[in-house]
């Protein structure tokens, strides 16, 4: 039996249409719009000026407290302006405009980055590496990265877990990312073993990547402190509680985080920047992004930069196929539909999915028939209609007293339910509110 | 691009399971133990049954009309399963305007004044068997005998039921091996040549519909073998201790509406609770309360006020048999 986590969860169509494309790298933007909050926590402050030079890597945004992570130049050029645009929140946010310089070569050098294993810097100096060089989780939460890493006195960790599940329907950044750069991961994961010091590593990998699973257990063969783990293919296990219950049956405690049971959890992704970053000085100024859609005519997997217009995505893929209704920047189950392409790439962003008109819009809301799906599927033991019907009725206190702010909100709920009731939105508002009265009480 | 783009918060795909299918799948595990009652009871069977789905339907849009001018949702197939399960529950020669008067419980009271589909503390089609049950009583208990391969019902043969017979032969004093050689047999129990309800008889054809709803993942296995078990369990322990005085566990769970109620009544989601915790408590609460009735009350058969009295029951297991909370009563490990 393939490990998984016991309760809820479902079984969304995978769609994995970019599963065997080869990470291209996109060409270098004409301009980018480089965000200050591209991590969850207090947003960068901005230390460049209008019509400054700056060189690719640089430091254009410097960390705004312990929560909060520096943000660099993507590309050597100038910056033209710092100004408010939408990002992928649909909200205005403070963004630095930098036009590449198109005359700059260090934009357009391919630089060879040999596989390095040795790994030279202390724990403290990987720890530092990593807070400086704007690391975040990249598999879609960007926690900064040095803040999940830095374990407090009297906190036993004895086992980092690798994410590398990737649940989300479309998605193929993270597989195409551990196909393509294997042992580049395990170096990662040892740096990041000697910085907790620790002798335990487990990479989960659902089971429709078998051709990942069986990569990492070859590399691993003769490591005994790597461990990868096959899992059965079920949404959301990408979660943390949900894969630290899946592959060490350690339940992290409610309202709790899996360091509360011992464990650190990071995404591929995330372990393949901080591998550059400590073994190449190299800071996070782009990902892998996935582009697909039914409709899209060459999907496939991309090396971005940071900042880089989504219509330059769109363009490289054949262009936005007709009857397009939706894009989200994201996974179809959690990403968040943006309103137009001009939107920029962030640290986030693990995909872009185009969505057709036939499955663009929902159903019509219509009575709850109490068939309990939601309860079945929900992976938190919650009672998602109760919580919907709460938050409608204006209940918040009691909806805190149901639990409401430990909704992971992943929407197994919404997807499953057969009278298409908006379950996720309205305990989206109530966990809002809830929050807002919590914070008032303090 | 012609059409504006969409924004809406995610999930961004749903499943293609609706409401609707749902419904029908109802309706389609129906039919085995409707082919049955048209061999049984021949065209009786369909005119109960054609009655009690017009006259639900025609009273759910002609409420939803003109009384609370709301939408009109007899498409969605509540009402279609309304009808069925109250014709199933009634006597295959009940007059017609019984059967309406029947619909317009089941439609009027039981689902629409409680607020329609999903807002219904009781199985409709129940209260509207319950109430023809306690107001006339004469007609709700005359069951046409099925005469064995005649299609053509002879009409104003009547008789008792199985547990019927098997009461008023104990009320009289006679033993169950006497009782027993007046019954249907195990088999014919089994395979419905036997007096009941339009839908109740055939154990096969119910077993076929609840295996079908089963597969489709419409129902859980928690309340129907959890009622099943219960009944068998309880009744097993009399007829252990006195097997002259009370029937087998086989006649209990063959005989009646045991088999109809367990996957089609008890089941029905709106009614039922919404954790697997719950519907366990549910169906045992219907199983133990079907014996007492049947063994110790007035009335032979106490399927339906089983599943009434419980399902009033529902709004409470449902509050005090929640899903454990992920994390609950975990202690952090940090000192």
């Amino acid at each position: 039996m393939l490990k998984t986590f016991p309760k809820g969860g479902i079984h969304p169509p995978e769609n994995k249409l970019t599963s065997s494309k080869n990470i291209k790298r996109l060409a270098v933007p004409k301009m980018v719009n480089v965000p200050i909050a591209q991590h969850i926590g207090i947003p960068a402050e901005i230390i460049v000026e209008v019509k400054e030079k700056v060189k690719i890597g640089q430091v254009i945004a410097k960390s705004g407290g312990f929560v909060s992570s520096n943000i660099h130049s993507p590309v050597a050029g100038t910056v033209t302006k710092l100004d408010k645009i939408i990002d992928t929140s649909a909200y205005k946010k403070q963004c630095i405009v930098i036009r590449t310089d198109v005359k700059d070569e260090s934009n357009f050098e391919e630089k060879e980055y040999p596989l390095k294993q040795e790994i030279e810097l202390s724990s403290k100096e990987i720890l530092q590496r990593i807070n400086e060089f704007g690391i975040v989780g990249l598999g879609g939460a960007t926690f900064p990265s040095h803040v999940k890493l830095n374990v407090k006195e009297g906190v036993k960790i004895d086992c980092l877990l690798i994410n590398g599940v990737e649940c989300e329907p479309y998605l193929t950044a993270d597989h195409r990312l551990m196909l393509e750069k294997s042992e580049e991961i395990i170096v990662g994961i040892e740096i990041l073993m000697k910085a907790l010091n620790i002798n335990k590593a487990i990479i989960g990998i659902e089971n429709n990547k078998k051709d990942a699973i069986d990569l990492f257990k070859k590399a691993t063969k003769n490591n005994s402190k790597i461990q990868v783990a096959a899992l059965q293919v079920k949404y959301p296990q990408g979660g943390e509680k949900q894969l630290v219950k899946a592959l060490l049956k350690r339940e992290v405690p409610k309202n709790g985080l899996p360091l509360d049971v011992g464990v650190i959890v990071h995404n591929v992704g995330t372990i393949f920047a901080i591998y550059e970053a400590v073994q190449y000085d190299k800071p996070l100024i782009e990902r892998v992004v996935t582009v697909t859609g039914k409709k899209i005519e060459n999907a496939s997997n991309f090396w971005v930069k940071i900042g880089t217009p989504i219509s330059d995505l769109i363009a490289e893929v054949g262009g936005m196929p007709e009857g397009t209704r939706k894009i989200v920047n994201g996974g179809p189950m959690m990403g968040k539909a943006i309103k137009n392409t001009d939107v920029p790439v962030t640290k986030g962003t693990s995909g872009i999915l185009v969505i057709a008109e036939d499955e663009a819009s929902r159903g019509e809301p219509k009575n709850c028939i109490r068939c309990g799906e939601c309860v079945y599927v929900c992976p938190m033991g919650l009672e998602p209609h109760l919580l919907m019907n709460l938050s409608e009725k204006g209940l918040f206190e009691r909806a805190s007293n149901e639990d409401i702010m430990t909704c992971i909100e992943c929407g197994s709920c919404s997807y499953v339910c057969p009278s298409d009731r908006p379950l996720l939105d309205y305990i989206r508002f109530g966990k809002n509110i809830v929050k807002k009265l919590q914070t008032s009480k303090n | 691009m012609s059409q504006p783009i969409i924004i809406s918060a995610s999930p961004h795909v749903h499943s293609e399971r609706t409401s609707k299918k749902i419904m029908y799948d109802v309706v389609i595990a129906l039919i085995p133990a409707f082919l049955v009652s048209l061999y049984v009871f021949g065209i009786n069977a369909f005119i109960v049954t054609a009655v009690a789905v017009i006259s639900c339907l025609a009273f759910e849009y002609l409420i939803q009309k003109y009384l609370l001018k709301t939408e009109i949702t007899i498409g969605d197939g509540s009402a279609l399963i309304t009808g069925i399960l109250l014709a199933f529950n009634l006597p295959s020669g009940l007059p017609i305007w019984m059967i309406i008067v029947g619909s317009l419980v089941a439609i009027g009271i039981a689902k629409l004044s409680f607020g329609g589909l999903g807002f219904n503390i009781f199985n409709p089609a129940l209260v509207g068997r319950v109430f023809l049950l306690v107001s006339f009583p004469v007609q709700m208990t005359m069951w046409p005998t099925a005469v064995e391969n005649n299609l053509s019902m002879a009409d104003g043969v009547t008789g008792a039921t199985t547990l019927g017979m098997i009461k008023e032969g104990l009320m009289f004093g006679e033993t169950m091996t006497e009782i027993a050689t007046k019954i249907p047999s195990t088999i014919d129990l089994f395979l419905g040549i036997t007096g009941g309800s339009i839908g109740e008889m055939s154990a096969i054809a119910l077993l076929i519909g609840g295996i079908y709803l089963l597969v489709r993942k419409v129902i859980s296995w928690h309340i129907p073998v959890t009622m099943l078990v219960t009944m068998a369990v309880i009744t097993g322990i009399f007829w252990v201790i006195n097997p002259e005085q009370y029937a087998n566990p086989l006649i209990h769970i063959l005989s009646g509406g045991a088999l109809l109620g367990a996957f089609f009544m008890a089941t029905d989601l709106v009614t039922s609770p919404m954790t697997k915790k719950g519907m366990v408590i549910f169906a045992v609460g219907i199983g133990v309360i079907t014996v007492v009735i049947r063994l110790f009350g007035a009335y032979p058969e106490g399927v339906s006020f089983a599943i009434l009295i419980m399902n009033a029951f529902v709004p409470l297991i449902n509050t005090y048999f929640k899903p454990r909370r992920f994390g609950a009563n975990i202690k952090s490990k940090i000192v």
